[in-house]
C-alpha cells in the first residue's frame, strides 16, 4: 500500500466529481472498471464505454475531437492504459486539439487485474504529457481539488492533461448494460445531435460514405 | 502502368472517404504525398492508434481510411477484433500487400503469406486494387463500409498506384 493511499479519494469518486461538472461534453472512458464506474456514477448519451482495445481510448477520444471541433471531448483514462498507447501522447501533444481533455485516473496498479503494479508508480505520465507538447498540465490528489481542476481544464484551450491520483480501491459496480452496437450508435447521434459555437455546417463529408441520403450527416 | 496516386485519392474523396490516417508504406508513398500535400493526412505513430482514430471520427461523423504496411494489421488485430468490429464502426484500410509473391525482404515474406487468411479469419472482407478495377474496387469497399458497417480492406501490391 501507497503511504498516502489512506487519504486519496477512490478513481469511482474521481469519476463522478468529474461526471458532476460535465455539461454536453463526448466523453470517452477506457475500458475496465472506469467504463463500469462511469456508467454506474452517471450514465448519459455523450459517454461512449470501451471493453476491449486496451490501450486506444486516447485514440478513440482524439478521432472524436478532430472530427467534432467544436464539441469539447474528453477522454477517461487509467495509467494502464497510457502506458500501453504511450505514443498516443505524442499524436495529441503534436496535433494539439484545442477541444480535447485528457484526464487520467492513476491508481498505480492494473485494477482490473489483481492489482499488479504499473510503471506509474515511478514514471510521472504529467511529465511526459508536458515534454510532448500539451498546452496544459495538471496533477491533483483529491476530489475538492479535481472539480476545481476539470472546470478549469475544460474551459482553457487544450489539449490539456489532468492526472488525478486515485487510491486502488474499486467501488461497487455492475457491468455496461448497453450492447456495443447500439453504444456506437448512440454516441454517434449524441456527438452529431448538437453543433458547437460559431459552427454554420456539419464537418463531415460531402455525401456518399457516412452521410445520410438527405445529405445532412448523421446515423441513417 | 501504375494508376496516379492523385486520381486514387481524388477517387476516395468523391466516393465520400474524408479522414485519412495511418502509417506509411512505401508502396503507398505517392498516396501518401499526395493526402499530405493536401493538408488531408492526419499522422499516427502506431497502426493500432490510427484504427481507435478511425473508430471515433466515424463516431465523429466522417468516413475513415486507414493507410498501412501490411505488418500493422498485425499491430492493430486486436482493435479491429475488439473495437471496430464488435462496436460496428468502419473504416476503409488501405494496405500494402508486402511480401507479396514471396518477393520481398525477409521480414514481409510471412505476413505477405498469411495476411488474407488472416483478414478473413477475423471476417475482415477484403479486394485487391487492379489498375483497372480501382473504381469498382472502391466502389465496394464503400458498399461494405455502408451496408455492413465494419472495416474493409483494399490490398494494394507494388506498382499499382504511383
Amino acid at each position: 500500500m501507497r503511504p498516502d493511499d489512506g487519504v486519496l479519494a477512490s478513481r469511482g469518486r474521481a469519476i463522478g466529481a468529474v461526471l458532476d461538472v460535465l455539461t454536453d461534453e463526448l466523453v470517452v472512458v477506457c475500458n475496465g472498471f472506469p467504463s463500469r464506474e462511469a456508467y454506474t456514477q452517471r450514465d448519459r448519451p455523450e459517454n461512449f464505454y470501451m471493453i476491449g482495445s486496451m490501450g486506444v481510448a486516447s485514440a478513440i477520444g482524439l478521432g472524436v475531437a478532430l472530427a467534432q471541433p467544436d464539441r469539447r471531448v474528453v477522454v477517461f483514462d487509467g495509467d494502464g492504459n497510457v502506458l500501453m498507447g504511450m505514443g498516443t501522447l505524442a499524436t495529441i501533444g503534436v496535433l494539439k486539439p484545442a477541444n480535447f481533455l485528457h484526464i487520467v485516473f492513476d491508481n498505480e496498479v492494473y485494477g482490473s487485474t489483481g492489482n499488479q503494479p504499473t510503471l506509474s508508480q515511478t514514471v510521472p505520465l504529467d511529465a511526459i504529457a508536458s515534454a510532448v507538447g500539451y498546452r496544459n498540465v495538471q496533477r491533483v490528489r483529491a476530489c475538492d481539488d479535481l472539480a476545481e481542476a476539470a472546470r478549469t481544464l475544460l474551459t482553457s484551450e487544450g489539449p490539456s492533461f489532468l492526472l488525478v491520483k486515485v487510491s486502488r480501491q474499486v467501488e461497487e459496480v455492475g457491468r455496461v448494460e448497453i450492447e456495443p452496437v447500439a453504444m456506437t450508435e448512440r454516441f454517434r447521434k449524441a456527438a452529431l445531435a448538437k453543433r458547437g459555437f460559431g459552427s454554420a455546417e456539419p464537418s463531415a463529408g460531402r455525401g456518399g460514405i457516412g452521410a445520410r441520403s438527405d445529405g445532412r450527416t448523421g446515423p441513417r | 502502368m501504375p494508376f496516379p496516386a492523385k486520381d486514387f485519392v481524388g477517387l476516395l474523396q468523391d466516393a465520400g472517404f474524408d479522414f485519412f490516417t495511418g502509417v506509411p508504406d512505401s508502396t503507398l508513398a505517392g498516396t501518401f504525398a499526395t493526402l499530405i500535400e493536401r493538408r488531408r493526412f492526419i499522422p499516427a505513430v502506431r497502426e493500432d492508434e490510427a484504427v481507435g482514430m478511425a473508430a471515433g471520427a466515424y463516431m465523429g461523423g466522417q468516413a475513415p481510411v486507414v493507410l498501412m504496411q501490411n505488418s500493422g494489421l498485425g499491430t492493430s488485430l486486436n482493435a479491429l477484433i475488439s473495437l471496430n468490429l464488435i462496436y460496428r464502426q468502419p473504416c476503409l484500410l488501405l494496405i500494402s500487400w508486402r511480401g507479396h509473391d514471396g518477393k520481398d525482404a525477409p521480414e514481409h515474406l510471412i505476413m505477405g503469406q498469411v495476411m488474407k487468411p488472416q483478414l478473413e479469419l477475423v471476417g475482415i472482407p477484403h479486394r485487391t486494387l487492379t489498375v483497372g478495377t480501382i473504381k469498382e474496387d472502391i466502389a465496394w469497399a464503400g458498399a461494405v463500409f455502408d451496408k455492413q458497417r465494419i472495416p474493409v480492406a483494399l490490398l494494394v501490391t507494388k506498382g499499382i498506384l504511383s
